[in-house]
């Protein structure tokens, strides 16, 4: 009789090497979402002078809120990166807390931009107004719309860790969300420096 | 995964860096203390260091990164170039025959 040891039984977990071949995987996915934000940009650039009969950029755009949506992400960026230095050092509850700030900062940065987006709409400035506020919406859009699903990334991975642990391949999702979150961070200069900024000065 | 790029220092630094890097530009969008030129320009010298980094300190991308992440960057870089390239070259050529 052989004996029974349900420590052997099963699928092993992944290796480091799978893990680390996610990774890349994950850059790949990364470097796609990262040309077509570019070619996003790039409309806009095209786009912005295409005001038609509606509000020019500087007639919708607002320093102070953009500003305040600004270093909601930034803020969320770094307690981001303290609950993967948390994740690396075994440390759960810190881990969990430092997720639960970036959520809050995260909600902070959508909900300023669901109002900028409703205030326009509702002053006649919605998409279909003009070129220009199409391209606007679309590009600001999307990054609102992945931020959005990094959100929900990082419940389900709140979950993770309070459910399964910190073991490692829930490390490693979470190191992969981390560079999603980080990611996005890296959009949102191009937004504020290409979109909202030469708005203001032109 | 770097033990290096996960250190509170490195995360910290990174973070002072890019706050300093997003207050310049809209400090001197919000006082107009320069000419619109120059303002353009200081605008796109902090967003090209912001996103560096951005790059660095934040998704920990240094020497020992592993080669096929760099060549990641570096082929979605020239895709980028191509493309952004070409449309604003096109689009803009045709706006200023279309004058």
């Amino acid at each position: 009789m052989s004996t029974y040891s349900p420590k052997t039984t099963g699928s092993p977990g992944p290796t480091e090497e799978t893990l680390d071949i996610r990774d890349l995987g994950f850059w790949l996915y990364l470097m796609t979402d990262a040309i077509i934000f570019s070619l996003l940009f790039a409309t806009y650039v095209v786009m912005f002078q295409n005001t038609a009969t509606g509000p020019l950029p500087i007639d919708v755009f607002d320093i102070k809120h953009v500003f305040a949506e600004t270093m909601f992400l930034l803020f969320s960026s770094v307690t981001f990166g303290f609950a993967s230095l948390a994740s690396v050092r075994e440390h759960k509850s810190q881990a969990v807390f430092w997720l639960i700030v970036t959520i809050v900062l995260g909600l902070g940065f959508i909900s300023l931009e669901v109002i900028e987006f409703i205030g326009m709409i509702e002053s006649g400035a919605g998409p279909q107004t003009s070129g220009f506020l199409t391209a606007f919406f679309t590009l600001v859009g999307t990054h609102g719309a992945h931020v959005s699903l990094g959100m929900i990334g990082i419940m389900v991975m709140i979950f993770q860790i309070l459910i399964k642990g910190l073991t490692s391949p829930v490390k490693s999702r979470l190191h992969r969300l981390g560079m999603f979150w980080h990611f996005l961070d890296i959009v949102w200069i191009g937004i504020f420096s290409i979109v909202y900024m030469p708005g203001w000065l032109i | 995964m770097h033990p290096q790029s996960h250190s509170a220092k490195r995360l910290i630094t990174g973070f002072i860096l890019a706050l300093a890097l997003t207050l310049i530009p809209f400090a001197i969008v919000w006082t107009m203390a320069f000419p619109v030129e120059l303002t353009f320009g200081i605008i796109a010298l902090c967003a090209l260091v912001q996103v560096g980094v951005h790059l660095h300190y934040f998704l920990g991308i240094d020497s020992r990164t592993p080669i096929e992440n760099v060549l990641a960057i570096c082929f979605a870089g020239v895709l980028i170039f191509l493309m952004v390239g070409g449309t604003l070259w096109i689009m803009f050529d045709l706006y200023e025959r279309m004058m």
